[in-house]
């Protein structure tokens, strides 16, 4: 869903412009590296413009597909996880920030002063969340089509609350209306669950039918192709690492997957923090809030962050919605199971593995 | 093999010389096993072969797409090499299959200016140049229309101007009657004649290749099967049978050449 | 959604407005969006006043009320979820026609209501008064990283060609007798996405040839500029001039 204009405060909405924009600048020089070699040498920069312009036409022609659900209503994929795998993170945050980008200037999709809060949650959050869970897992799972897309399912599971999590912290900070932080949170990670079981399932199968035909254009997956040969005079002999991009530091690439997995686990901790602490129903209503409070929270007046951190506790009762209880079970097993995967399996990972980077 | 039937014998360099060229994808598939071609200049040499046959493949080799197998390929008397890639890209201008491919940017004009303006063209003499192209094909009335509002012959159109604004040595076309009904079919023909230029032309439609080029070269299994004049290579059945070449129904060479 | 859309949200027309340069227009925009953003919702009459500026601006740029309507109802999520807050939000209770409705609540619609639909009919009168290729010479022109205006261009370029093969393959489907009708169906509508993801991303390696064969070294030669001239610029900086000065007033008041 795209946050219009006035929905989260200027001073917030500036600071996510900030990270946003930071983000954007950091995309766009690893997407340099991740679409510089899949075929051919001595391609750099020049590639990712025109490859890049066409998976954003992708991601948003395939916004526009239907997934029917029952009776009558369906829903569609937001693309960003699905990006993060079959792309590359950088490239995919790029996409997704040109799609929102293009969407609020034309489409009047998303305010413009809220872009930065936009890309930020759906383009930064989904892409990093769904990438570092994939990578993570595909490299701690065994090495097949089968781990790939058990991967995508639960990286695209994930990366939709958690984006729902991140506005949600977006919102507390900077929303211009005292809406309960915690209710603000059991809503939206409750439906965005719903949603992510979907998109899930989605982006699972559509990368189970891009890696069963072009398993070397899944970039995610690129380290489970076999190598390649080259027939001289008649033999069979391996043919140099087709255009590696600029090889990451192999060291790097287990702390990589283990700091996505660790953000992953605050993430699930915040979101059952704040899910348990949901309110026990609409009437629980805090009768001292007058005008006058609501004006402080405006704009320019007064510091956002005073009044953060207080209003969902303030309201703070354990009863739990049943969606919310759907959030905290799906992040935390999904958390606990990785963590637990990661604690069994840390001998086995393969140093060689090339991993990129995830943030 | 190599005995061209020029019609005006080249008095400088040819216009494209290809020797020993041999190339295996990366993935192990070898495409060419040593072609040796001479198009000499203002000839129009139809390319003929079946599927598979690798002329893809040696159309990337032209300007340098694809390098790094054995042989080589000289364009006007410039060996194509990262050192002079970017003077033998504006030499040798290929016209893509897809014109949806071709014409990557937002209007028609700024399209056919793209190649110019990315050897350094600018301001008034930018804007001749593109007229210029559009002018030759015919397309210049819709220089402002994007793209994707034209019909499919008229894309083919401007993707033919967009290589003719960079005044290329060699115009090399990926089967440029493939989905075009019969008007815009022969309007192409109609540019392809009035050009002077030297033409290599890729194709699967024999009679387009009879029409247009008073020659003909067969690439069968990555080697240059047979070359000369594309009224006798038609006519030779037994030649064509055993390189998967077919002509259409009723369809007799002599009948037309 | 798509940019198979494009001529539905471009109007012409020769009006003053559709002939500013596209840059002026779109720091204008943005000028008045962050302005309408930063007004306390308190001052609604404020609020009136900027939505009085933006009637003036859709007259000058002879856009139908209709046309604007109409397009306004991407609004529509949005107000559904704003109509909720005077039943959700803590605080002061009030009692319309019977109902009990909390006071910060209506304010808080009513904030999000007012200033996300200013936003919207902003982006909309820009939209329809701009076409998509001086949109993109605009953000050129406002510095915005030429990488990312290039992939926005190739996404504009290409979303028409992608979208239609989307929509063969949904013809091709339904040809073979094919109909989603719910979840079961899904892994065919999936395989279908995959496939259009290969055929987009092969399609960009074939524009990065034809690109390559014609020069392209990695930078977009400056094919076109625009500028604006100081009248021009005074005359877009008159929407968001005017909304400052309200906004200083609806502060002062």
């Amino acid at each position: 869903m795209h946050v219009p204009d006035g929905f989260i405060n200027a001073p917030v909405s500036v600071a996510a412009g900030v990270v946003a924009a930071g983000a954007v600048a950091v995309s766009l020089r690893g997407a340099r590296r991740e679409l510089g070699g899949t075929s051919g040498a001595g391609y750099g920069g020049e590639r990712t413009a025109p490859l890049a312009g066409l998976v954003a036409a992708f991601i948003f022609a395939v916004q526009m597909l239907n997934f029917p659900v029952a009776a009558g209503t369906s829903g569609h994929l937001l693309g960003g996880a699905l990006a993060a795998i079959l792309v590359g993170p950088w490239t995919g945050v790029l996409c997704i920030a040109v799609v929102l980008l293009m969407q609020g200037i034309l489409f009047a999709d998303g305010g413009l002063t809220a872009l930065g809060v936009n890309i930020t949650v759906m383009g930064v959050v989904t892409v990093v969340v769904a990438y570092a869970l994939f990578r993570g897992l595909v490299l701690l799972l065994p090495r097949t089509r089968a781990s790939v897309t058990a991967a995508s399912f639960v990286a695209a599971l994930v990366s939709v609350p958690a984006a729902a999590a991140a506005f949600t912290v977006l919102y507390a900070v900077g929303g211009t209306t005292d809406v309960p932080v915690s209710k603000v949170l059991t809503a939206m990670v409750g439906v965005h669950v719903l949603i992510g079981i979907g998109e899930a399932v989605i982006t699972m199968l559509t990368v189970g039918a891009v890696v069963a035909v072009r398993p070397d254009l899944v970039y995610g997956a690129r380290g489970l192709t076999a190598p390649l040969k080259l027939r001289v005079g008649g033999e069979l002999v391996d043919a140099a690492p087709a255009a590696e991009p600029a090889a990451t530091p192999a060291g790097s690439a287990k702390k990589l997957w283990i700091g996505g997995v660790v953000t992953a686990l605050v993430l699930a901790g915040f979101v059952s923090f704040y899910a348990s602490a949901s309110p026990d129903g609409l009437e629980k209503v805090a009768a001292d809030k007058g005008i006058d409070s609501k004006v402080e929270d405006h704009a320019a007046a007064g510091s956002p962050l005073a009044d953060y951190g207080v209003k969902g506790i303030e309201t703070a009762r354990l009863s739990g919605g049943l969606a919310g209880a759907i959030g905290v079970g799906a992040t935390l097993a999904v958390g606990t199971g990785a963590f637990w995967v990661v604690r069994r399996r840390r001998a086995h990972a393969e140093p060689g593995t090339r991993a990129e980077t995830t943030a | 093999m190599t005995a061209p039937s020029t019609p005006v014998p080249p008095t400088t360099a040819p216009s494209l010389d290809v020797r020993g060229l041999a190339y295996a994808y990366p993935d192990g598939h070898q495409a060419l096993f040593g072609v040796d071609l001479t198009v000499g200049r203002g000839e129009r040499v139809a390319l003929l072969g079946p599927n598979g046959a690798g002329k893809t493949t040696l159309v990337l080799h032209l300007n340098g797409i694809l390098t790094g197998g054995a042989g080589g390929v000289t364009v006007a008397g410039l060996p194509v090499g990262k050192k002079h890639l970017a003077e033998i890209r504006r030499k040798v201008g290929i016209v893509f299959q897809d014109p949806d491919d071709q014409l990557f940017m937002p209007t028609v004009r700024e399209d056919v200016a793209f190649g110019p303006a990315t050897a350094g063209l600018r301001g008034a003499e930018l804007e001749a140049v593109v007229r210029r192209a559009l002018d030759r094909v015919g397309m210049a009335e819709y220089a402002d229309r994007p793209p994707h509002h034209l019909s499919f012959g008229q894309r083919r159109r401007v993707a033919v101007a967009t290589v003719l604004a960079m005044e290329p040595e060699i115009l090399v076309l990926d089967e440029p009657s493939s989905n075009l009904d019969p008007a815009s079919r022969r309007e192409l023909a109609d540019i392809l004649r009035s050009l002077d230029v030297t033409v290599l032309m890729v194709t699967h439609d024999l009679p387009y290749a009879l029409e247009l080029c008073p020659r003909a070269v067969i690439l069968s299994e990555g080697v240059i099967a047979a070359d000369g004049r594309t009224g006798d290579i038609l006519a030779d059945e037994e030649l064509m049978a055993r390189h998967r070449l077919e002509l259409p129904f009723g369809f007799v060479p002599s009948s037309v050449a | 959604m798509g940019a198979g859309h494009t001529h539905r949200l471009y109007r012409h027309a020769h009006s003053p407005v559709h002939e500013l340069p596209p840059h002026t227009k779109l720091a204008a925009v943005l000028g008045f969006v962050v302005v309408v953003v930063s007004t306390p919702r308190e001052a609604v009459w404020a609020f009136a006043l900027y939505a009085l500026l933006l009637a003036v601006v859709a007259a000058k740029a002879r856009v139908p009320a209709g046309f604007l309507l109409k397009r306004m109802l991407v609004e529509v999520p949005f107000v559904a979820f704003a109509l909720l807050m005077p039943f959700v939000v803590p605080g002061e209770q009030t009692t319309v026609l019977g109902v009990s409705l909390s006071v910060p609540g209506l304010w808080g619609a009513w904030n999000v209501l007012a200033k996300g639909t200013l936003g919207v009919a902003a982006s909309v009168l820009l939209a329809s008064t701009t076409e998509l290729r001086e949109l993109l010479l605009g953000l050129q022109r406002l510095k915005l990283p030429p990488l990312l205006v290039q992939i926005a261009s190739f996404m504009i370029r290409y979303g028409d060609v992608v979208t239609d093969e989307m929509r063969r393959m949904s013809v091709a489907r339904r040809s073979r007798g094919f109909e989603a009708r719910g979840v079961r169906q899904w892994g065919v509508l999936a395989k279908s996405a995959g496939a259009l993801f290969i055929r987009s991303y092969e399609r960009g390696e074939r524009v990065h040839l034809a690109m390559v064969s014609r020069g392209y070294t990695g930078t977009m030669p400056v094919i076109d500029e625009v500028t604006a001239t100081r009248a021009q610029w005074t005359y877009a900086a008159a929407l968001p001039l005017t909304a400052l000065l309200i906004c200083l007033l609806g502060w002062t008041l």
